[in-house]
């Protein structure tokens, strides 16, 4: 970078300046973790997991040895073997991982389906493989973002190597019925593999792998308020995946490179505590998301919820279309006021297209360019969330009253 | 989230997002445009007050959908052709624009494409009814065919999604 760039944000943030109060809400892209974790993370680093976990000295065997308790640990809460939690190190790679590395492995089949709301690292792997011959279908899915089960059913056939869907929605927080939809892909093809991508399911709802019955599955740590640079791939013993990168192997063949001992240490730390609340912490969570919901439809006119309610919703998620307001401006004017949150606006892609998600569960372009994802998080109090109710009003309004289509009104030219 | 742009604004669309100059509905314009809709995700008014002897702008304002680089690039668009004459204005370049807010980031020069997309409306506007002078160019420009393929493109996508929510 530049000395003129680093010269030019050093201004940037002088001029945004420090907000007496703030709120981060967005956990959905990056965010502050336990602070157990973290300790986790340093004990890691200063003491007992700065070695290569593969190497044969004691530091390596205590490497080695936290690397496996975190297996057991996540295995004990997941409901699977050790031996079936593949490291990455993130999200991102466990969904490519699952979708490249399986269609290396069985290369008969042709065909993969993946719901239309599906991370783009879903997606994007999935597309990629159109390139080599493979057909993508996209599952539709309704006005609150819930798959079409009939579209499955009559989609599968015995060429479909794989259905992916996530078990939560990171946009809109629907909580799909996997275990009926895993039933319908495993009656119509009991060889279709099933990958469900549970980034944002971990720790929002009970999982039990097993009993699901699914065959891959997707975990990331900083979904779970543990440090970034750790994610894990469920693979159901029997399955046979192909590595998708090379290079030299430590503990596991699938994905070479050393693994990054400490920030697992402090994602099993971080499930740890989760699991250890979970009714505490998913019960707070609803109530402060209830609570912002509700006043903002309240105070403000024209507001669209996006995704579904109460128990069908992620205990986190906050996802509403702000109309006659475009999202980024508004993530711009929340920030002024100490208030961060990301926005499904196309404003920043010069392909114009806003949030896929959004699209998908119908909403017009104008009201996804309008809206703003917010995660509440174990870290919140209705003292912030209060702030957030108090400050929404005027933010809103100011950018609204900005623009030249005016609510309720025509355009003014 | 899509939310996303590869390096921070520089300050000045920041300063300029905070406190716009000559922002609002202007009553009594002389000429006004639009350029962009709100299903792109960004769109630009002007209004022009012109002095009919000179054809000097006296006062430019705007209003604008769109994000923070976007009421940037119009709010100091009305600043840099205020006491303009028109055909001074019209070869105000989305460059000019982008180069006064410190250099916009490649995936926000659109902005200012579409600032100069409405003005140049504008003048084409207030010439509707007048002798057209020698500089107005028939043709549309290259900055106005590019608001108007944003325009467009919009449409075509919203249509692509119409059409594969009927097939299903």
């Amino acid at each position: 970078m530049s000395s003129d760039v680093i010269k030019d944000v050093r201004s940037l943030l002088e001029s945004h300046g420090k907000p007496k109060k703030e709120v981060y809400l967005d956990s959905e892209n990056s965010g502050l973790i336990f602070p157990e974790a973290l300790e986790a993370l340093i004990e890691a680093y200063k003491n007992i997991g700065y070695g290569h976990p593969s190497i044969t000295h004691k530091i390596g065997w205590e490497s080695y040895e936290i690397l496996y308790e975190s297996s057991n640990i996540l295995a004990n809460f997941l409901n699977c073997n050790p031996e079936e939690i593949v490291y990455t190190h993130n999200g991102t790679e466990a969904n490519n991982l699952a979708i490249l590395g399986l269609a290396e492995s069985y290369k008969e089949k042709k065909k993969i389906i993946v719901s239309s709301i599906e991370h783009l690292s879903v997606i994007f792997p999935a597309e990629h493989l159109q390139k080599y011959g493979y057909k993508v279908i996209k599952i539709p899915v309704d006005k609150e973002g819930f798959v079409n089960k009939d579209f499955i059913d009559k989609n599968i056939d015995k060429d479909t190597l794989l259905v992916s869907i996530a078990a939560i929605n990171h946009e809109i927080g629907t909580i799909q019925d996997l275990k009926a939809i895993i039933d319908i892909v495993k009656d119509k093809n009991p060889e279709t593999f099933i990958h469900t991508d549970a980034c944002d399911a971990l720790g929002k709802i009970k999982i039990d792998l097993k009993k699901l019955n699914v065959d891959l599955a997707s975990f990331s740590s900083h979904k779970v308020y543990g440090p970034k640079g750790a994610g894990a791939l469920y693979v159901k013993e029997g399955i046979k995946l192909e590595p998708i990168i090379y290079g030299q192997l430590s503990t596991q063949k699938l994905w070479p490179s050393l693994e990054n001992i400490p920030s697992i240490f402090g994602f099993s730390k971080a499930i740890k505590i989760l699991y250890s609340n979970f009714e505490f912490y998913n019960s707070k969570m609803i109530n402060l998301r209830d609570m912002l919901i509700k006043n903002i439809i309240e105070r403000i006119e024209y507001v669209l919820l996006n995704g579904p309610k109460n128990n069908k919703r992620s205990p986190d998620n906050i996802n509403l279309s702000f109309l006659y307001c475009e999202g980024e401006a508004l993530t711009v004017e929340l920030s002024l006021n100490g208030i961060y949150v990301s926005s499904g606006s196309a404003c920043t892609s010069r392909v114009l297209e806003p949030s896929h998600v959004l699209l998908a569960i119908g909403r017009k372009y104008e009201e996804a360019h309008g809206s703003l994802l917010m995660k509440v998080t174990p870290f919140h109090n209705e003292e912030d969330i209060k702030y957030v109710i108090e400050k929404m009003p005027e933010v809103v309004s100011r950018i609204r009253s900005i623009s030249p289509i005016k609510p309720g009104g025509e355009k003014n030219v | 989230m899509s939310s996303r742009i590869p390096l921070p604004y520089n300050p000045k669309v920041l300063e300029l997002f905070k406190n716009p100059k000559n922002l609002g509905k202007m009553e009594d314009a002389d000429a006004s445009a639009v350029a962009g809709s709100i299903a792109c995700g960004d769109m630009i008014a002007i209004y022009l007050k012109i002095d009919k002897n000179t054809q000097k702008i006296i006062k430019a304002s705007f209003e604008s959908y769109g994000c923070a680089a976007n009421i940037a690039a119009s709010s100091i668009m009305t600043e840099i052709i205020k006491d303009k004459t028109l055909e001074e204005a019209w070869q105000i370049s989305w460059k000019r624009i982008s180069d006064e807010l410190g250099g916009l980031p490649a995936v926000k020069y659109h902005c200012g494409i579409l600032a100069v997309g409405a003005l140049r409306r504008a003048i084409r506007a207030y010439f509707k009814d007048k002798p057209k002078p020698k500089w107005l160019p028939e043709e549309l420009t290259q900055d106005e065919k590019h608001a108007l393929e944003e325009e467009k493109l919009i449409e075509i996508l919203s249509r692509k999604i119409e059409r594969i929510k009927e097939n299903y």
